[in-house]
């Protein structure tokens, strides 16, 4: 096992937690030299390949550097480097600061992240205050990429393709603010298609992937293995359902996932998890709607489970205001029902594709 | 009560544009409920109105309305109160 960790971080984060974000530095880290008192500054050797090796593993990147933003972005754009970086920041604040707007920008958490600067100044700043995230010392970058934080299980096609879902995200929130209406007609104007599918096995990577990676908006935090998910999809007493969503900017990839029990007349939602890039789409809802509709056919009961953490109270809402009713509680645990007397018509801002075996 | 109607509207009139939202006005009849407005809601109402929304309270019928989001306010000052 590599450690690069250094400073106060070395014992409190898991290493077996993979990283989702690497947040760059740029003076003496990215390139040699300082861009505002040196005539040239120059790229530090591979670190464009440790760039586009971290983007192919679906590995997001960003930029903390206190210096001018103007300034900074240009020579990134001279060096073609710009469009690597989501939400950079570049400007006066105290780095850790700066990497928390980033970690509420992508929507992650800190302990998620990795920051590489060459100053133990800023490490130590940024470790005291964050104490989960990943310092790292640009002097050992030559082995960054071997680090195991660096390398996840699988690189799924969603994962290729993870930066420039984010970049079209960023113009549709652009697009968003300046859109002068009600939400409802904002999501019309995106021309958005949902696909809910049974799970073939090209899927499983993404669907494994999905469960490990998605904390918020998970119901159960119940985590399967490939093995267990290719079961559960040729099973008869299961359906392993997962969703993708595309619109006019191009698509969100796999964003949704569904695991129901099927017994004779009683189904139970083991899990259900959504992408945090389509919180705000009612992506989630579809889904239990498309559910309820089916279990109203086969004229069974629906159940789901839930489990409380201290993140995913946006999805007990979310059962919640779909008309479920709680059944049962212990503990953290919840068993919900939904009587499928009242089932609203789909929205009419989405448009709808199901191929279910 | 006024009040209290007055600082939900507005809070509510960020996602219903230039639609002069009325008291009785069912704000999930437009479309569908995203977990993310639901979320910002409930947030919403648990930070200016200083209550916690329990489990229970979450009924989508306690918050369809302006005036249904009053009458829980209402019921649940008065818990407080009274006690």
């Amino acid at each position: 096992m590599i450690s690069l960790t250094s400073g106060q971080s070395e014992n409190k984060r898991d290493s077996s937690k993979p990283i989702k974000c690497v947040v760059w530095d740029l003076d003496n880290t990215l390139w040699h030299g300082v861009l505002l008192e040196d005539e040239q500054v120059f790229l530090r050797e591979d670190v464009v390949s440790i760039i586009k090796t971290l983007d192919s593993r679906g590995i997001l990147q960003s930029l903390v550097s206190k210096n001018e933003y103007a300034k900074a972005m240009s020579k990134l754009e001279d060096l073609g480097l710009h469009d690597y970086f989501l939400y950079p920041q570049i400007n006066w604040n105290t780095k850790s600061s700066s990497i928390q707007q980033i970690a509420q920008s992508i929507n992650i958490g800190v302990d998620s992240i990795a920051f590489i600067d060459d100053q133990p100044f800023e490490r130590e700043e940024v470790s005291f205050s964050l104490p989960d995230i990943l310092c790292i010392d640009a002097a050992n970058l030559e082995q960054l990429l071997e680090m195991p934080e660096m390398n996840p299980c699988f690189i799924t096609e969603d994962a290729k393709q993870r930066r420039l879902m984010y970049l079209s995200d960023i113009k549709r929130k652009q697009e968003e603010e300046e859109f002068v209406g009600s939400s409802a007609e904002f999501l019309a104007t995106l021309k958005m298609s949902l696909t809910i599918a049974s799970a073939q096995e090209d899927d499983l990577q993404r669907a494994e992937e999905l469960t490990v990676r998605t904390n918020q908006l998970n119901t159960t935090g119940y985590t399967y293995s490939y093995e267990e998910l290719d079961y559960f999809r040729q099973s008869d007493q299961h359906k392993l359902l997962i969703a993708s969503l595309n619109d006019k900017y191009g698509t969100y990839g796999t964003i949704g996932l569904v695991l129901v029990d099927c017994q004779v007349s009683l189904w139970t939602i083991k899990l259900l998890l959504m992408s945090c890039r389509v919180m705000s789409r009612g992506v989630g809802t579809v889904m239990l709607h498309y559910l309820m509709q089916l279990a109203q056919q086969h004229n069974v009961r629906l159940c789901a489970e839930f489990v409380a953490n201290d993140r995913n109270r946006i999805m007990y809402i979310t059962y919640k205001f779909a008309g479920f009713k709680e059944i049962e509680k212990t503990g953290n645990r919840v068993m919900f029902e939904h009587d499928l007397t009242h089932i609203q018509p789909y929205p009419n801002y989405m448009n709808l594709e199901i191929r279910d075996r | 009560m006024k009040d209290a109607k007055d600082r939900i509207k507005t809070f509510l009139s960020q996602f219903f544009g230039n639609h002069e939202l009325q008291e009785d006005d069912d704000i999930f009849a437009a479309g569908f409920v995203n977990s993310m407005f639901a979320m910002q809601l409930i947030l919403f109402i648990e930070k200016e109105f200083q209550v916690t929304i329990e489990n229970e309270d979450l009924d989508l019928d306690n918050f369809r309305t302006i005036n249904a989001i009053a009458h829980l306010l209402e019921r649940k000052t008065t818990v407080i109160a009274a006690t």
